[in-house]
């Protein structure tokens, strides 16, 4: 049962994937913008231009490109990135733990900003201090991700210069790594004093990132807590003795995450997009950032390598969401 | 000696000077069923409320005393309160769909009270609520205790809630209301059970009910309300021979026969209703004054 499941969202991951590739391909070489011309000096003859074209494929039809293109990709060959003259897949995979590592990092941020506010807020509901909170989450909603990170390089770079705006770890230190994944490197091989650096070039895009999340993932448990705490077995938990602490952490709380936790799935998907931005804004060596490369010198086959990725990223995401809803809801558990 | 001594209690809708329970005084002795009955909105699960430091936001107690065993709730700090009212007292809810957690198995739903509360160690409260599973007639405790409810039937269900109600041994409990939501065919059964349950562990019991019919078979003293103010309080030989009160009458004349389900329903008589609502104004009045 299970692994016919499995199964059928493997085959639907695939399906929306092809569509992706398929919508990418054809927008890139739609739009204007020809990545020869980038490349050859002004001066360049038509027999320059086309033998260029034809060295990248490029003077075949787009439907002609699109199979050749996905034929290499079945076999696990994205093209080479026409820039750098390396394979788009090598290029992409050193680049995603970084993007992965920024965006879990966000992620846990607004878990917890969001699940301490919700839980404040529902402990304190009625009062001025569930006001405030009200106020603080709008705030931090109405505010989009970069204007936060201007924000804070502002605050934390500028002013108050105690956090490292810019690039993932201190250049001095990369040697000392040995994969692509700095942070849980660091921390695996409890090496705390390049944990601190890295938490110091992080923290601050991170927050960026996590602040609106936050925000939303606040307002909508306390909202939930809220209601499930009128609920009868909350009331009935309350005449066995409890503190309301203990009935709001031990009875509400696991059944007012249910809703809350497929808002954080799609969330975080938006979340992964806004490292394109953020990553820019920081000059952070993530995805989104050569992504951003990429367009700008009309790198058609690591644009569509990188789009590609993300959109796994993306389908990645949504199943864990559905196998943690399972885990939660025993209802759903046998169906 | 009554174990639940409930004096002048009134409670206000918050922010207003609307009275909803009006200076009621109630006693229930160590072992004593007192039923209390009225029509919805008379104020009598409200009763049962303010005794389990459940009421609903929107009421808030503003005069009387609360006495469980001699000691008055309502001069004790919340949390001591919490605790005092945990340990002596507990509720069988109305609706056993949504009054147990979904996402929790039955076990912790009942040993949670006994280890957290009363400082059993876990082993010992589990044997504890396998057996009294066992005594409120649940074939399989073991597999029971295991069970998410989704997986129970409402029966079962309203099973399980007597069982957790009574595990601790508390010497006093409220049912509000235990068989209103269940199938007519289950009633009987659960209401039978509560009884038993009653009888066996010597609890005192406040039964809250619409149901008078059920009041004269189990109860031994009961209370009128209307209108959060009590009507009339007998023992339930002398009500059923002879109702002292025109309200009490009136009602127990427009309780529906077993004996002939077809006869026409009396409704209560205008006049005395009119005469109730006479008797709730002249309280406020004192009251107000």
């Amino acid at each position: 049962m299970f692994l016919r499941r499995l199964l059928s969202r493997i085959a639907t991951t695939l399906v929306t994937l092809l569509g992706v590739a398929v919508i990418v391909f054809a927008v890139i070489r739609i739009v204007p913008g020809d990545p020869v011309a980038m490349m050859l000096p002004p001066g360049a003859t038509e027999a320059d231009i086309a033998r260029l074209q034809a060295f990248y494929g490029l003077d075949k039809s787009i439907p002609e490109q699109f199979f050749i293109w996905l034929g290499g990709v079945v076999q696990g060959d994205f093209g080479t990135s026409i820039t750098t003259r390396q394979p788009v897949l090598g290029l992409v995979l050193s680049r995603l733990p970084a993007t992965l590592e920024l965006s879990v990092m966000a992620l846990v941020i607004a878990v917890a900003l969001g699940g301490t506010m919700a839980l404040i807020g529902t402990r304190q509901r009625y009062t001025r201090t569930e006001g405030a909170i009200d106020v603080a989450n709008g705030m931090a909603l109405s505010v989009p991700d970069f204007l936060w990170g201007l924000v804070l390089i502002l605050l934390f770079g500028v002013l108050w210069p105690v956090f490292t705006i810019s690039g993932r770890v201190s250049p001095n230190l990369v040697p000392e790594f040995t994969t692509s994944f700095f942070l849980f490197e660091s921390v695996v091989r409890l090496r705390f004093d390049l944990w601190l650096d890295l938490v110091q070039h992080m923290l601050m895009p991170a927050l960026a990132l996590a602040i609106p999340l936050a925000a939303i993932i606040g307002q909508l448990l306390k909202q939930s807590l809220k209601e499930t705490m009128h609920l009868d077995y909350v009331t009935l938990a309350r005449t066995k003795g409890y503190s309301e602490n203990h009935v709001i952490l031990r009875e509400a709380l696991r059944n007012a995450v249910l809703p809350t936790l497929t808002l954080i799935g799609v969330q975080f998907t938006f979340l992964i997009g806004g490292t394109v931005i953020i990553e820019r804004l920081f000059s952070y060596e993530g995805l989104g950032n050569m992504a951003i490369d990429a367009v700008i010198n009309r790198d058609l086959p690591l644009i569509q390598g990188i789009v590609l990725l993300f959109a796994l990223l993306f389908t990645l995401v949504n199943l864990v969401v559905d196998l943690l809803y399972a885990v939660l809801n025993p209802r759903l558990r046998h169906a | 000696m009554s174990y639940l001594r409930i004096r002048d209690l009134s409670v206000v809708l918050r922010g207003t000077r609307h009275r909803l329970l009006r200076g009621v005084s109630l006693d229930v002795g160590a072992t004593e069923v007192m039923g209390l009955v009225g029509e919805s909105g008379a104020g009598k699960s409200m009763i049962g409320k303010a005794v389990l430091g459940i009421l609903p936001r929107s009421a808030k107690i503003v005069s009387g005393s609360i006495e469980l065993d001699g000691v008055d709730l309502l001069t004790l700090p919340p949390r001591q309160r919490r605790h005092v009212i945990g340990q002596k007292a507990a509720l069988i809810p109305q609706d056993p769909l949504t009054a147990l957690n979904p996402a929790r198995r039955i076990e912790p739903q009942i040993t949670d009270r006994l280890v957290d509360i009363l400082g059993w160690d876990r082993a010992r409260a589990r044997t504890r609520a396998a057996e009294i599973l066992h005594d409120v007639h649940i074939p399989q405790p073991e597999r029971v205790l295991r069970a998410y409810p989704h997986e129970l039937s409402g029966g079962m269900r309203q099973r399980v809630l007597i069982a957790s109600a009574f595990a601790a041994e508390p010497r006093l409990i409220v049912a509000d209301e235990p068989t209103t939501a269940l199938d007519v065919t289950v009633q009987k059964q659960i209401l039978k059970l509560i009884f038993e349950m009653q009888a066996r562990h010597g609890t005192a019991l406040l039964f809250v009910t619409h149901d008078l019919g059920v009041v004269s078979k189990i109860c031994q003293r009961l209370t009128v309300l209307y209108g959060g103010l009590v009507m009339e309080e007998a023992e339930v030989g002398a009500f059923f021979d002879a109702p002292a009160h025109p309200y009490s009458r009136a009602l127990l004349a427009a309780t529906p026969r077993h004996t002939d389900p077809t006869a026409d329903l009396t409704p209560v008589p205008e006049a005395v209703i009119a005469e109730a609502r006479r008797a709730v104004a002249e309280a406020d009045l004192r009251w107000h004054s």
